[in-house]
């Protein structure tokens, strides 16, 4: 114990021997540390919003569909219960929102232009907590209930179709016999959603009117289930078999939009290369410290083990000299990337570029986010690896021949 | 050999191991800065030149607004006749008129909503991939022929193959209803999955008959024999539309404004880590540069007391930086042409490419281009800044006082 405490102290001491070389070496590990933890918070935050956006707009956190609807997205591709079963049986899982709805393809037309968008006939109350739609509506309302007779359609697809609120527009697609459904809808509500993809091509309308359209009386192609978290969706996928009967495919967002789920373990790769990279850089600042460090006392090294120091303590020396160098890095690296990220929580604006930022499926206001699984892990990879690059110079340093290391010049 | 330089070189290799160091931190930062511009621009190149040749072309002109708003009366009058005008006057054959439709086609089976262009089958292969991948079947002949050419997955959603017939439904330039019989005659497979899905082409005439163009087209698509050439040939063609048209001339990032500031994006996201490793190079040097000053304290004092001024003094110092710096420079640019060069033969992918990579119209797997300026760009840079850095320790020789100099410890 007593040991421990004097090779602290030593270590301390030497540290301070040389304060320009250890205040750069310092300044050096802090900007490294912070790089990592600032950086990694961009790029979570990044990913997290589109991830978030990406289940808000679409997929849930788990779906139910017939087998081969994700290879034909159509209307024949009904689910085998019924609709009224469905919301019976969802009912007892205690889940904290579900949906089912109907999706299909359609060609909405004004007097003017037509376009090919998905058509969603969905239940009002219950998507309120689910899609992304009822906090977005700019102009008009959200459909009232199952019956409503209105449509919600995008801002961007109101200004192609050249329409507008309270216009009339008709929608086409075809029911299961493959004869062509058509029906005419007043816009009740327009929308404005944070990709224009999505004001393009989603139009939304009351379940059983599209039933009805589409000659399909109580029945679905698509349920869609929220659970708690969307990084464990599991146990929640388990739930929802149960509950979905035989013959259906149920599937977590992540495989429903391949794109978002690698994109979040593609991220979590690169987070981990990205610290290693930076303390590679570092490391050699630290090792060539040490090195000077150590080769600045050579003699008086062979004097401590003269006087009968054992090795061991002077590699320990060394080592706790680096980590203690390490520790004050981290330390102001870490009260740097905070003090950084902090003032940003509001998000940074990059609508400059926001239609690259579509194109990764992320929308232009990018909200930083500090993951404590993130900093930690920035602190122990260069606590760790810091510790693996002491030890050579350390090692070196307490093999020296005692006579030959006093007498050295 | 000069003898400062001599002098220079020498002072170099009084630590060998210090000087490799601090150099290996810069052959570290170098290789990584090569290999990554090379993969960078070289993937930015191709994601310009895949987007641009799949169907947008270099420069198109089309009526003012209708980039925006893409509504069918939004014309270019005498399409056909103004494209080969600018085929004659600019001597350039890579120039062909299409005319713009939404449409609702019916298969017997199912109905989806596309776009079809009407397209010059004599010049479309000069401006656009598609004919090129036609897989099954013929690309469209000339004249106008009710025909169509679809792409895969849209064939495989309506269940059709060569020779099958579709119905077309949609609305023509003044918004009355049109409506076509067409036979399938081929099938492209272009690879990315948008255009697969949502586009098909037929005959201009033909096009121009069903939804009543009365000889106008939407766009003219030039495609310039290389990007640069682009600013040379848009005033050209700007001098060549009728005097008080409507018409305007969009550049390629007008036409795709997501595949550049995609690009941005990308960038700024890079620059900022290869600003944080040449930064943490630069403080490497500092350090070395500035123990390699101090060390030499009394050496310095007693040049200088013999009469070398700090001038001469602090350009040896940096003399020897900027040796350290060449051999980094040197050796980062070898290996990182080296380690490039084996991925240019067998090529780089990580895992999760594959699903990113068609978001940005790139193939599975990369092969990166070296070029002088992805070898030396980096290197230069963290070049620059070991000079930089080296400044400190070389001013601080005219504060040094000879005679306390010579007394230092």
């Amino acid at each position: 114990m007593q040991m421990l405490h004097i090779i602290s102290t030593l270590a301390w001491r030497n540290l301070w021997r040389n304060h320009r070389r250890t205040v750069i070496m310092i300044a050096a590990v802090s900007v490294g540390v912070w790089a990592m933890i600032f950086m990694t918070a961009l790029m979570r935050g990044m990913v997290n919003d589109m991830v978030r956006d990406g289940i808000q707009s679409l997929p849930g956190h788990v779906q139910v569909h017939h087998p081969g609807f994700r290879d034909d997205p159509g209307i024949n591709k009904l689910l085998p219960q019924t609709d009224q079963d469905i919301i019976d049986g969802f009912a007892t899982g205690g889940f904290r929102a579900w949906a089912s709805r109907i999706k299909v393809p359609a060609v909405v037309s004004s007097e003017r232009e037509s376009r090919g968008v998905t058509l969603f006939g969905i239940d009002p109350e219950r998507e309120r907590a689910i899609t992304f739609v009822a906090d977005s509506i700019v102009a008009g309302r959200l459909l009232e209930n199952v019956a409503d007779t209105g449509v919600v359609i995008g801002q961007k697809l109101a200004d192609v179709l050249d329409t507008e609120l309270g216009k009339r527009i008709v929608l086409m697609s075809q029911d299961p016999q493959n004869d062509i459904a058509d029906r005419g809808f007043r816009i009740v509500g327009i929308f404005d959603a944070k990709l224009e993809s999505y004001e393009e091509t989603m139009v939304f309308a009351a379940k059983e009117t599209v039933q009805k359209m589409l000659r399909v009386p109580n029945r679905v192609n698509e349920v869609v289930v929220l659970g708690d978290d969307y990084r464990d969706v599991s146990r929640l996928r388990n739930r929802v078999a149960e509950l979905s009967g035989p013959d259906v495919e149920v599937l977590p967002w992540d495989e429903v939009d391949g794109y978002l789920g690698t994109m979040l373990s593609v991220m979590d790769g690169f987070v981990l290369v990205w610290m290693i990279v930076i303390f590679l850089a570092l490391s050699f600042g630290l090792v060539n410290t040490l090195v000077m460090a150590v080769f600045e006392r050579v003699r008086e090294i062979g004097l401590m083990l003269a006087l009968g120091m054992r090795p061991a303590n002077i590699l320990a020396q060394i080592i706790v000299e680096s980590l203690l160098l390490l520790v004050i890095g981290l330390l102001i690296g870490n009260t740097l990337a905070w003090a950084s990220i902090a003032p940003l929580a509001g998000g940074i604006d990059i609508s400059a570029v926001a239609e690259g930022m579509e194109m990764f499926g992320a929308s232009s206001v990018l909200h930083p986010e500090l993951i404590a699984r993130d900093v930690v892990s920035a602190n122990v990879v260069v606590i760790v690896l810091g510790f693996f690059a002491s030890l050579s110079p350390a090692w070196r340093a307490s093999r020296y021949e005692p006579m030959e290391a006093i007498s050295k010049v | 050999m000069n003898i400062v330089l001599r002098l220079a070189w020498r002072n170099l290799w009084r630590h060998p191991r210090r000087t490799w160091l601090t150099a290996g931190a810069m052959v570290f930062s170098n290789v990584l800065l090569v290999f990554m511009i090379s993969l960078q621009f070289g993937m930015y190149g191709l994601m310009i030149d895949n987007t641009l040749q799949a169907f947008t072309g270099h420069l198109q002109v089309q009526a003012a607004g209708y980039k925006d708003d893409l509504k069918m009366r939004q014309v270019v009058p005498h399409a056909a006749s103004l494209a080969a005008a600018l085929r004659a006057e600019l001597e350039l054959t890579t120039i062909a008129a299409r005319g713009a439709a939404f449409a609702l086609a019916s298969s017997e089976d199912r109905s989806y909503g596309l776009q079809i262009f009407g397209v010059e089958p004599e010049f479309e292969p000069g401006v656009s991939n598609i004919p090129g991948l036609v897989k099954q079947g013929r690309y469209l002949q000339e004249g106008s022929a009710a025909e169509i050419v679809i792409g895969a997955v849209l064939a495989r959603n309506l269940r059709v193959s060569v020779g099958d017939e579709l119905t077309l439904l949609g609305s023509g330039r003044d918004g009355s209803f049109a409506a076509a019989v067409v036979i399938v005659v081929g099938i492209f497979d272009s690879g990315v999955p948008d255009l697969d899905r949502s586009i098909a082409e037929m005959p201009l005439g033909y096009f121009q008959d069903v939804f009543y163009m009365d000889g106008a087209g939407h766009q003219v698509v030039i495609t310039t024999p290389d990007l640069s050439q682009v600013a040379v040939v848009r005033p050209q063609v700007e001098r060549l539309l009728p005097q008080d048209s409507p018409l305007v001339v969009h550049d390629w990032d007008v036409l795709q404004p997501g595949l550049k500031q995609a690009i941005q994006a990308d960038l700024s996201g890079a620059f900022f880590m290869y600003g944080v490793l040449v930064i943490l190079v630069a403080f490497s040097v500092l350090n070395t540069q500035l123990m390699s000053v101090l060390e030499r304290t009394r050496e310095f004092g007693i040049v200088m007391s013999l009469g070398l001024t700090p001038g001469r003094l602090g350009r040896l110092v940096l003399l020897e930086t900027a040796l350290m710096g060449l051999i980094g420079l040197l050796l980062g640019a070898l290996l990182g042409g080296l380690l490039t060069l084996w991925f240019t033969y067998h090529g780089f992918a990580y895992p999760g490419m594959e699903e990113m990579a068609t978001n940005f119209n790139l193939p599975a797997r990369f092969y990166p281009q070296p070029s002088i300026f992805s070898l030396f760009l980096g290197p230069a840079v963290v070049f620059v800044f070991t000079l930089l850095s080296a400044l400190y320790p070389a001013l601080r020789l005219h504060w040094l006082e000879p005679v306390a100099a010579m007394r230092a410890a």
